[in-house]
């Protein structure tokens, strides 16, 4: 689906990508790892035909370069930070409804499943809006087509857990027939999305390897956490994964979305000395 | 809907937003409104009279406003933009360069033309009610000349936008831009000619290459038409072209550097990185 031969780009003197080479079938979910600097983005713009490059990029055999149309009308894409538009919401969907030859109304469905009913702010600037609805509305967007490459930089950042949920069942959707590329600085964020890893260090690739691909993207966890005594912090933490409180503030039960139990426990353990015990059991649906 | 006119809606939409085309429009339509205000249509210069002497100095003040106003806030935007990262997503839609970059010119040649050719209608309309007669030749001829203006200076600026890395180098050329070609108008052609640096013919043709300089000119023959103000170089002139293929060449010179400036930008953009 992607191939990726001797790509290097240079900025002035500077050599931000050296000499990658990469291939991504359907199917594969890739986390391109690496710290600042380490050519992420760069070579996310290289694909997206934004760059100039020296070397071969090519997506389902076309230069997203010189045959822009038909290739990026294949490629859904979500930014790390959203772009500044002053655009209203429905000015943006409805501009890349009809350059995507799709129907606004698949974009507005994909919203309201990550729960952004866009109804209500069709006539707002999209600047205006909050980072979490930004973040939808730019997933809805790359996901309300259909698409066989997904390109997505930090895409649940700014989602709240619910939105989490929705947005891997969303991915688990499309997770047979679609490439998925997602960004990130850390391998935790994004290691039980994927069934590949690419690391990248200095613009060359340091690791390229396969990882267990035992997490269903749809799946769900269902918890039940116990602590010593009620803490009006964990409650705030707990309360933000929709957690239900069984009594006092001192027993919880929720669901986690399967891909998001790094997470989750990265929350938990900031409340180590007040959790007593916890339990998480899969299929909890 | 085609793609080209789809940015050129988006662009026309962003630029009717934004606070630079409030700004614009009250300037152009003030000016119209205060030189009716002011009884320039009742007095009398030159032997002009009505409508007549609103337009030459409409006209006047716009060569003096437009292109600055033009090449600033088009730079401003276009570089902005790509700086803000909004061309980084935008142009992961599937929309040709092409079509983005000349849709773009097309939405915003709208939004910096209209406000300066409304306000000449109004001026119009408002001499219509008010019995004054209209110069329709002198109308036709002002409104090409102020179009072929917009287009030129707008080409430039989407050249220099193209050209450009950052919003701050962007605004330093343009400005650089509008100030060479304004020094050019006068003080540095006279200084050097009479420091006898130059042919009188090199200077001539200086003149004649720019833009703001043939406005001028091309402006003036409407109401002198032996350009007895520009002295001996209006015998060049007149000699070359005639008055009224000065005229001619007024509008289409502009519109022919606009062009070109729109295709090396285009050429720039299409072959550079985007983002």
């Amino acid at each position: 689906m992607i191939r990726i031969e001797g790509l290097s780009k240079s900025f002035r003197r500077h050599r931000v990508l050296d000499g990658v080479n990469l291939a991504f079938a359907a199917g594969e979910r890739v986390a391109l790892i690496g710290s600042n600097g380490a050519g992420k983005t760069t070579l996310i713009r290289c694909l997206l035909g934004e760059y100039n490059h020296e070397g071969r990029v090519a997506i389902d055999g076309r230069s997203p370069r010189t045959d822009r149309r038909a290739t990026l009308a294949r490629v859904g894409f979500v930014p790390q930070l959203p772009p500044p538009l002053r655009m209203p919401v429905g000015q943006l969907v409805a501009f890349a409804a009809s350059l995507c030859g799709t129907d606004p109304a698949r974009i507005h469905a994909i919203a309201g499943r990550l729960g952004l009913d866009v109804t209500p702010i069709l006539d707002r600037p999209f600047v205006r809006l909050s980072g979490g609805m930004k973040q939808k509305v730019l997933i809805a967007v790359a996901l309300g087509r259909d698409v066989d490459v997904l390109i997505l930089d930090e895409p649940a950042a700014n989602l709240d857990p619910e939105a989490r949920k929705t947005f891997f069942e969303l991915l688990a959707e499309r997770a047979e027939r679609s490439t998925m590329l997602i960004s990130s600085h850390r391998i935790n964020e994004v290691a039980t999305l994927v069934n590949r890893v690419v690391e990248l260090d200095l613009g060359r690739v340091a690791l390229d390897d396969r990882v267990a691909d035992d997490v269903s993207l749809a799946g769900v966890l269902a918890c039940r956490v116990s602590a010593r005594r009620a803490d009006p912090a964990l409650a705030k933490a707990l309360a933000a994964w929709k957690f239900r409180d069984l009594g006092g503030g001192v027993e919880w039960e929720g669901e986690v979305a399967g891909p998001d139990r790094l997470r989750f426990l990265g929350t938990l353990s900031r409340y180590v000395g007040i959790v007593t015990r916890m339990s998480i059991e899969e299929d909890g649906r | 809907m085609s793609e080209l006119w789809l940015a050129a809606r988006l662009d026309l939409a962003e630029s009717l937003r934004a606070r630079w085309f409030a700004v614009y429009t009250l300037v152009f339509g003030g000016i119209v409104a205060l030189l009716f205000l002011f009884g320039l249509t009742e007095s009398r210069v030159l032997g002009f009279i009505g409508l007549s002497r609103l337009l030459v100095t409409y006209i006047q003040l716009c060569m003096a406003i437009l292109p600055i106003f033009v090449l600033i806030t088009t730079v401003r935007s276009v570089a902005g933009d790509r700086e803000a990262g909004v061309y980084e997503y935008v142009l992961s839609l599937p929309v040709s360069l092409s079509a983005w970059y000349w849709g773009k010119l097309v939405g915003r040649y709208v939004a910096v033309f209209a406000p300066v050719a409304l306000a000449m209608v109004a001026a119009v309309v408002v001499a219509l009610v008010r019995g004054i007669p209209v110069p329709w030749g002198m109308f036709g001829y002002y409104t090409a000349l102020l179009a072929a203006m917009a287009w030129c200076f707008l080409a430039i600026g989407m050249l220099i936008s193209a050209v450009a890395r950052s919003t701050d180098v962007a605004q330093g050329a343009a400005f650089l831009v509008w100030l060479v070609l304004l020094l050019l108008l006068d003080l540095i052609l006279l200084g050097v000619m009479i420091k006898g640096q130059v042919r009188p013919e090199t200077a001539v043709a200086i003149a004649l290459a720019n833009p703001l300089q043939v406005f001028r000119t091309a402006a003036l023959t409407l109401f002198d038409p032996q350009l007895v103000v520009l002295g001996p170089s209006a015998w060049v002139i007149l000699d070359t072209f005639g008055a009224a293929g000065y005229r001619i060449y007024g509008v289409v010179y502009p519109l022919l550097l606009g062009l070109a400036a729109a295709a090396i930008g285009y050429r720039t953009f299409s072959r550079g990185d985007l983002p």
